[in-house]
């Protein structure tokens, strides 16, 4: 299942119709330990590139933007009691939002991991 | 020194400095970022490291903090004690030699340009400042002081504080001197050696945890802290964790939690005011410090302890009802407590322990309690 990146360091696996969202190794590694997440309500529509889910780290709160536009259809529940699954396996059990992809040539616009890898590697 | 006549330099951003341990800090991956015109770690990117784990480490066992961006100065010569009684809000008859006491900088309207710690040695004072503020506080210092009073800044010593319940055990192993360290208790300083170099050392910190504050010549501030750290109790701790820790046990920041805007009777630091100045005055501000001794003032800074696990910060509104009644000055999720906790300017009415108000964080209100300070016990070696 084809795994898409943005610059500003979420990612999005597309399975069909529904993308799973979350932040990269990388963007954890930046805002350190992590508290709180805000998470978007089942059923709110994103735009692409709206703050969707908020990251509160023990230094500062970041916005997580939608990579593509879509509806969402689940947030990750688990990150209630354990936010800290963001820290430890940000592409994996640390996933945010799941969204029903609105209109998919959006996903043309984000990078393979190729891509990605070499972009961080230019900050 | 640029010429401040010079329109070409005025607006160039100011050079980021290094302070003596820049080179330790990166060798043990401190990720540096700016603070006060300093580059310093804000955490340890190494196993065991993070704002979290160096929080719960200094209060747990013991943590070494580089603090040498603050300003160390010394004040001397004919005259000193009556000019810098003119200045500080404290009663400096009751300072006895080598015990630093908390006091406040202050302007003429009275409100607070800086909090600094002086101890009085042999001939002289020693105060240590804040580093944001440190060129700004010399300059002001200066401007009040008597010609005949030398005012030294101590520019080739760093500064290291050690903090935690096993700081003691720690330090005391490399510390030699005329007496031994269990001879400080808090806010005591002497003498000591470590590794063979004159320490300055005092029984004091920003933590809430027993510990200590340790000047030492910056030519050997690395192999004083290889040798600290080279402890089994001691880890080095970040910017992130000072400022976690910090709160947690109710201690202002500067330029958050006071600033000129306040006096020291808003900032609920009347024990800065020497009891007798209360009533007599004569310091720098005093006018304004008795006024609102004896008005009382209109907001008063409190603690806030909320409910879940987001945070609210610096800048955040604080509403009673559909009324703003203050304005956080700091807040963060606090490691010991579980929760988030936070510092407010309040509505003098509603500055009471168990008062509930609500915070606005991005449009959401938060609930939260007015919670007397320190949130986490204070554990000082008295």
């Amino acid at each position: 299942m084809p795994r898409y990146f943005s610059e500003d360091h979420e990612w999005i696996d597309v399975d069909g119709e529904i993308g799973t969202v979350g932040i990269t190794d990388y963007a954890q590694s930046q805002l350190g330990d992590i508290t709180f997440v805000d998470l978007p309500e089942a059923g709110s529509n994103q735009s692409k590139g709206d703050a969707a889910c908020v990251v509160d780290s023990v230094k500062a709160a970041s916005d997580v933007y939608a990579p593509v536009g879509g509806t969402v259809s689940e947030a990750n529940g688990a990150l209630d009691s354990e936010p800290e699954l963001v820290n430890t396996d940000p592409e994996g059990a640390g996933w945010l939002f799941k969204l029903t992809v609105g209109d998919a040539a959006e996903l043309d616009a984000l990078m393979d991991r190729a891509a990605y890898d070499a972009y961080v590697a230019g900050l | 020194m640029t010429d401040v006549n010079d329109s070409h330099d005025e607006f160039v951003e100011p050079e980021t400095l290094t302070l003596p341990l820049d080179g330790w800090h990166r060798a043990r991956d401190g990720r540096m970022v700016e603070f006060a015109g300093y580059w310093m770690p804000v955490q340890y990117n190494v196993e065991g490291g993070g704002i979290i784990a160096e929080h719960e480490w200094t209060r747990q066992s013991a943590g070494l903090f580089d603090v040498s961006h603050m300003g160390q100065l010394y004040l001397s010569g004919e005259g000193v004690e009556a000019a810098l009684k003119a200045i500080l809000p404290i009663d400096l008859a009751t300072l006895k030699p080598f015990g630093p006491r908390y006091s406040m900088l202050l302007d003429e309207h009275g409100g607070v340009l800086d909090d600094l710690m002086v101890t009085r040695w042999s001939s002289g004072f020693y105060l240590v400042v804040n580093g944001a503020t440190k060129w700004d506080d010399m300059a002001h210092l200066r401007e009040n002081l008597p010609d005949d009073v030398n005012l030294m800044h101590l520019e080739d010593s760093a500064l290291l504080a050690l903090q935690g319940p096993k700081a003691f055990a720690a330090l005391e192993r490399v510390t030699t001197g005329e007496y031994p360290l269990s001879a400080l208790t808090f806010m005591k300083g002497g003498q000591f050696k470590i590794a063979g170099v004159d320490a300055w050392i005092s029984r004091s910190g920003y933590t809430g945890e027993d510990g200590f504050e340790i000047a030492i010549p910056a030519e050997n501030a690395a192999e004083i802290a290889d040798l600290i750290c080279a402890q089994p109790e001691v880890k080095p701790i970040g910017l992130g964790a000072r400022d976690s820790l910090r709160l947690e046990a109710g201690l202002p920041l500067y330029g958050h939690d006071l600033s000129p805007d306040h006096s020291p009777i808003d900032a609920q630091l009347l024990f800065t005011v020497g009891k007798r100045r209360r009533t007599e005055g004569g310091f720098l501000g005093s006018d304004r410090v008795l006024r609102d001794l004896a008005q009382g003032t209109p907001q008063k800074l409190v603690g806030l302890s909320l409910d879940g696990r987001q945070a609210a910060r610096e800048g955040a509104e604080v509403y009673s009802g559909d009324q703003k009644v203050g304005v956080l000055t700091s807040g963060g999720f606090s490691p010991t407590l579980g929760h988030p906790i936070a510092m407010a300017y309040v509505d003098t009415a509603l500055a009471v322990p168990g008062t509930a108000l609500e915070i606005d964080v991005r449009g959401k209100r938060l609930a939260a309690v007015v919670t007397a300070m320190p949130f986490v016990a204070h554990r000082y070696h008295r």
